[in-house]
């Protein structure tokens, strides 16, 4: 197993299987009357977050009490980053009080990476900047696996902000890792020039969401991200809903079976409506649940063992 | 000139390897566990089967296909994984957890028999007994095992033996099966021939 989760492409086909499969035992517990494991008692799992994010840092706080380590979060809100400390020295002040575990949350692109230079521990990326998110990409696999069966030969269209998305970034990585083929689709503005060859090879690209989305078994919404957009990347949000926004009529052209995703939080009425949000189809509520248990798996498989 | 060993230097000793237990063995002794269970149990009521994997599994679906046979009763079987109750979890790489699987009506209230190839040190048990736990409240546990090699670290004690077979630390016993390895055998690895 590898020492941290940095990237989407730290993962072969086998690893990222065997922590889909590890989650899939992981979810069986949140089924049970008691919903805690022995496994990291006495570890330490540190979540550092240095920009607000509710929904992932109390996944991990949930994935890491589970599995019994003591959990201690960080928030640079009110602490002495505040004051000037820089992040190697927040590092030492964790590695002096033992954690076995960094789940880093950072605007900077690559903060993670640095991070694991200055750490003993195993460095988990919570999502930096606008580069990667790689257990949201776990926690996408694993809800697509369990709607569908299988993550081989699905199409899956990411569609939206691609420019700005951690999300897809990492979701591309480790979906090509399975074998899906998937489609980036948005405005060009929103869409890196020459992605394909830079990400991974294969990825196709389309500026045209109806002609999509007939063919593909996933349809997965990107938020936008508006605190983002500092340059005029859409004409209005109007247009933009119009073009890309997924809504009742859309969803229809999807194949009898395919599912719609989307990582949260919703601008309900932008990139999705409600009708879509809270159809059967949607699986929002499943990946949340399914992140707790994709998080779970990633922290046993880091610190579960001696792999140092 | 080369010199001839000097006759009283013996041989580097060859690690030998004994079958404690040919198939037909085995069979006869899961009957015997069988019959045993449906002895103490009084006919296996409200009794559930629950195997360690990998080779406690295979065991506890044989004793209930025996027990079926002999008093026309269905001992349900499930799996109990418990690599994440283990006491040694940090000493090694990290261990792939298995599939824990109940069987339907759960274990709540009910007599439950761990299965598990070789009786040890003791703590796959123990690590067992944590894990059942965790995942309800029965009755009472007891436990049935293929062999017990000695050598307990804890205060456990199996309530079914298949054989006992009294080892040194330095030996190794070899447990295989039909349905995990191929063949039925136990064999007894690295020990002077009893």
């Amino acid at each position: 197993m590898i020492r941290h989760l940095l990237s989407g492409a730290d993962l072969d086909a086998d690893t990222a299987t065997l922590v889909l499969d590890t989650a899939a035992e992981m979810a069986t517990v949140a089924g049970r009357e008691v919903k805690k494991l022995p496994a990291l008692r006495g570890r330490t799992v540190v979540n550092l977050f240095y920009e607000d994010s509710t929904r992932t840092r109390i996944s991990f706080e949930a994935a890491a009490k589970r599995l019994s380590a003591d959990v201690i979060n960080f928030s640079a809100k009110g602490s002495s980053v505040t004051k000037g400390e820089s992040l190697k020295d927040t590092a030492l002040t964790l590695q002096a009080m033992g954690a076995d575990a960094v789940v880093v949350r950072h605007p900077a692109s690559g903060a993670p990476h640095r991070l694991a230079d200055w750490v003993d521990g195993s460095v988990v990326n919570a999502g930096d900047g606008t580069h990667e998110h790689p257990t949201q990409a776990l926690l996408d696999a694993y809800t697509m696996r369990s709607r569908l069966g299988r993550l081989a030969g699905l199409h899956v269209a990411i569609v939206g902000d691609v420019l700005h998305s951690r999300v897809a970034r990492s979701n591309v990585l480790l979906l090509s890792t399975l074998g899906a083929k998937v489609t980036l689709v948005g405005p060009p503005t929103l869409i890196p020039v020459d992605i394909s060859p830079a990400l991974a090879p294969g990825i196709d690209v389309s500026y045209d969401l109806d002609t999509v989305l007939p063919n593909v078994d996933v349809v997965m919404m990107l938020r936008v991200q508006r605190e983002r957009m500092s340059d005029s990347y859409f004409p209005s949000a109007r247009e933009y809903a119009r073009r890309y926004g997924l809504d009742g009529p859309r969803m229809r052209r999807l194949p009898e079976h395919a599912i719609v995703m989307h990582p949260g939080p919703m601008n309900r009425g932008m990139e999705i409506t409600p009708e879509v949000a809270d159809s059967p189809r949607s699986t929002i509520v499943e990946q949340v649940a399914n992140g707790v248990s994709v998080r779970m798996a990633v922290l046993y498989l880091l610190l579960g063992g001696s792999n140092r | 000139m080369a010199y001839p060993p000097a006759a009283h230097s013996s041989p580097p000793r060859q690690p030998s390897v004994k079958v404690i237990l040919a198939a037909a063995d085995v069979s006869r002794v899961v009957d015997r566990i069988a019959h045993q269970i449906l002895e103490k149990t009084q006919g296996a009521a409200d009794t559930v089967l629950l195997g360690i994997p990998t080779r406690g599994v295979p065991l506890a679906r044989r004793l209930a296909a025996r027990i079926s046979t002999f008093e026309d009763v269905t001992v349900p079987v499930g799996v109990l994984d418990i690599t994440l109750y283990r006491d040694d979890l940090r000493r090694h790489a990290t261990r792939a957890v298995g599939p824990t699987d109940l069987p339907p009506g759960g274990i709540d209230g009910r007599r439950v028999v761990l299965v598990d190839d070789v009786l040890f040190s003791g703590r796959t048990v123990r690590a067992a007994l944590d894990a059942l736990s965790d995942v309800g409240r029965p009755a009472s546990v007891q436990l049935a095992v293929l062999v017990d090699r000695g050598h307990r670290q804890l205060p456990i004690r199996a309530d079914y033996v298949g054989k006992n077979i009294p080892t040194a630390l330095a030996e190794n016993v070899k447990v295989t099966l039909a349905e995990t390895d191929g063949d039925d055998e136990v064999k007894l690895y690295g020990g002077s021939p009893r």
